[in-house]
């Protein structure tokens, strides 16, 4: 007797065939090629196993034992979306359902020669070669399968382009919603962002899911940056118990841009996050700022990297963490300053409070310094909540629990308070509010 | 109001307090002194509920209630307040929030409804101008950069606002300039009624002249070894605490 195993690479790997066969001419395009090869990539590494030092303390072996319908058609409607309790603004919204862009429920109000919103589909349409300058061009011989997984099979998500000199003055607010009511689902979002000389935007991204089967996201963001701009990119997950989230974001700055990241999970039963920055300029600022509040048996593995290979920028990183029951928290922070990149200021830091003894927190941070007139810091910290401020604050007829959540609130002040996009920051207090005060 | 009897309390199995008795009535001011490491914010500590103390012995009663029985938290609503030797930072809560918080807290303790942004805003006004505390303090997160000065006159803000029974002030004066002490001892002598105790723990004699109190007690290895009125206060800045020393070794 044998039992079914299902192996999810060997059947994206036969898939990816199936349909080049059915392909016409679109087959030898350069893009088409690009994926060719992102496929030929990830059939070579396959699926990573705690072997691989970048995946040691996440095992995806779980999130691989099961299929998953990808790009599958959703019913989901305007009336569905109001569960998910999205704070109004005014911006530009872009809805995508399973990974498909959907044009009723978004809408678009900045003026088009201030900032081209399209979604990559119909942006490759209209003009291959543009979106083909950018698509999958900032990573040489990607080594990472999900990154490789997601060129290969790249169909929709959002290409932006913001011509020189332009300010966009309303936010693009990106969400993405798995429709896990009725099947497990899969996507896999490939947004490409490029913006300009002296361009700035403020960019969202945020995950969610409906309903109770598996979702699983894997998602690349690009994010081409010219000279003398400025981008604030937030990346907001609040995802369900079974959601499986893989998402990457690769950002390539020129000289004077600066980059302002804050990537914020609330909920998600699996979550991994790289943010890469190659600092390719000089005088350029790269901030992250990260939040994460895993509780029950959620694990949240964040990996970043600041790469310095320019003189005279900065590069400046804090992420928090919360963690309770038996979650489980990762932190690996990467700095790379290469010899021509003198004058460095790199900074990173990483604290955590875990509640519970079962909880458990594993921090890395990595530097490589291959220029000796560099200033770089680092530090973490793991703690339990300070119970001096604790019996401080009941001494004053707070109940333990409301102390305990006004104190682990402030903890996270520092980061909620550098998310310019009001909205998004209001409803992330609410939530994370009522995340701190549920138990 | 408050009645100890024989309290005894340790930490990290070590006895800090031997045996102490002492009886508070209401509208009265205790003044505790006693060289250091006697046991003096130990004994305020154990009032007030810290819980790494260990309770061995003895009971406390506050208003005919069990204090030992009741958490941190619900000394406070039942109108104990600490003003801490040393006023723990906060960062990231403002003191106002922070003092909101507790007021509507202890409301809810007591049955009462919470009081609506505006009325809190009022009497906080009123009570910080009684103690000079001021207004950009209050926007600060919670005396987080805060002089050892605004430290304790925060300490006394909050107690303003939270109108104790029994104020418990463990060295408030120290490293205080004469006129914040006198803006505390003026705080603290706001609050005096009837039906409103102290006990003021200190080295010093200069607080008792503005804060004149009905009995002064010498806490010495974990006990009361002698009490009298402000006379005793006088004596001690005198002569110090050698004699009282000789005293208790005599008897043993
Ligand atoms: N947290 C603690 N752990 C261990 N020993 C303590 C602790 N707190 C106080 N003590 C000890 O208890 C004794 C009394 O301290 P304390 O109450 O602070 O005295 P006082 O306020 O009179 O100066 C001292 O010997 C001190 O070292
Ligand atoms: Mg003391």
């Amino acid at each position: 007797m044998t039992t079914e195993t299902i192996d999810l690479k060997t059947k994206l790997v036969a898939d990816f065939y199936a349909r080049e066969a059915v392909m016409n001419g679109e087959a030898s395009s350069a893009f088409h090629q690009k994926k060719r090869a992102a496929l030929a990539r990830f059939d070579q590494l396959g699926f990573p196993t705690p072997k691989n030092e970048e995946w040691k303390y996440s095992n995806v072996r779980e999130l691989i034992s099961e299929s998953y319908h990808f790009n599958a058609e959703s019913s989901l409607g305007l009336a569905d979306l109001q569960d998910l309790n999205i704070p109004e603004q005014v911006a530009n919204i872009l809805y995508f359902i399973n990974g498909h862009y959907n044009e009723e429920l978004s809408s678009i109000v900045s003026s088009s020669d201030q900032i081209i919103i399209d979604s990559l589909q119909s942006a490759y349409k209209k003009n291959p070669s543009l979106v083909n300058t950018y698509f999958d061009e900032l990573v040489k011989d990607d080594t990472d399968a999900f990154t490789s997984l997601n060129t290969a099979f790249a169909h929709d998500g959002v290409f932006i382009h913001i011509p020189d000199n332009q300010t966009v003055e309303h936010p693009v607010i990106l969400r993405f919603v798995s429709d896990a009511r009725t099947q497990n689902v899969g996507s896999q979002p490939r947004n490409i962002i490029a913006v300009g000389k002296n361009a700035h935007v403020k960019l969202a991204e945020a995950f969610r899911t409906l309903g109770t089967e598996r979702s699983f996201t894997n998602a690349v963001t690009e994010i081409h940056m010219d000279r003398d701009s400025g981008v604030e990119y937030y990346k907001v997950q609040n995802e369900s118990e079974k959601a499986y989230h893989i998402g990457t974001t690769q950002v390539r700055m020129l000289d004077n841009s600066h980059f302002y990241a804050g990537t914020v999970t609330l909920n998600g039963h699996f979550t991994r996050n790289n943010l890469n920055i190659i600092i390719d300029g000089e005088r350029c600022e790269a901030h992250m700022y990260g939040l994460y509040f895993p509780d029950g048996t959620q694990h949240v593995d964040n990996h970043t990297v600041a790469d310095h290979c320019k003189p005279n920028s900065q590069s400046n990183e804090l992420y928090k963490g919360i963690l309770r029951d038996r979650a489980k928290g990762v932190f690996n922070g990467k700095i790379f300053v290469r010899p021509d990149a003198q004058k460095t200021n790199a900074f990173q830091s990483c604290k955590n409070i875990v509640l519970s003894t079962e909880a458990t927190m594993n921090t890395k941070p990595q530097l490589e310094i291959y220029a000796d007139d560099v200033k770089c810091s680092h530090g973490t910290t793991t703690g339990q909540i300070d119970e001096e401020a604790l019996f401080y604050m009941r001494s004053r007829g707070i109940s333990k629990p409301e102390a305990m959540s006004l104190l682990m609130f402030a903890f996270c002040a520092d980061v909620v308070s550098q998310i310019k996009i009001d909205s998004i920051r209001e409803y992330l207090e609410n939530v994370i509010a009522d995340k701190l005060a549920s138990k | 109001m408050l009645s100890i009897k024989e309290l005894r309390a340790s930490i990290e199995g070590k006895e800090i307090l031997k045996g102490i008795n002492l009886d508070i009535k209401p509208g009265e001011v205790h003044a505790i002194m006693g060289p250091n490491g006697s046991g003096k914010s130990t004994l305020a500590s154990v009032l007030a509920g810290r819980e790494e103390y260990e309770v061995t012995g003895g009971s406390v009663l506050f208003d005919g209630k069990d204090l030992l029985d009741l958490a941190a938290e619900e000394r406070a609503a039942e109108g104990i307040f600490l003003a801490f030797q040393y006023p723990v930072e906060i960062p990231g809560v403002t003191t106002i929030n922070f003092l909101k918080t507790a007021v509507n807290e202890i409301r809810k303790y007591r049955g009462e409804n919470p009081l609506d942004a505006a009325q809190f805003l009022k009497m906080v006004r009123e009570k910080a101008k009684l103690v000079s505390m001021n207004d950009s303090l209050l926007k600060r997160a919670l005396n987080e950069g805060f002089s050892g000065g605004e430290k304790k006159r925060n300490e006394i803000f909050q107690m303003a606002v939270l109108e104790p029974k029994l104020a418990i002030l463990d060295e408030t004066d120290s490293g205080l300039d004469i006129d914040a002490l006198r803006i505390v001892a003026e705080g603290v002598n706001s609050l005096r009624s009837p039906d409103r105790s102290a006990i003021v723990v200190t080295h010093y004699q200069r607080l008792l002249d503005y804060i004149v109190p009905d009995y002064v007690h010498v806490l010495y290895k974990g006990r009361i070894v002698k009490s009298g009125t402000k006379e005793l206060a006088f004596e001690l800045e005198e002569k110090g605490y050698d004699w009282i020393k000789a005293e208790v070794e005599a008897v043993g």
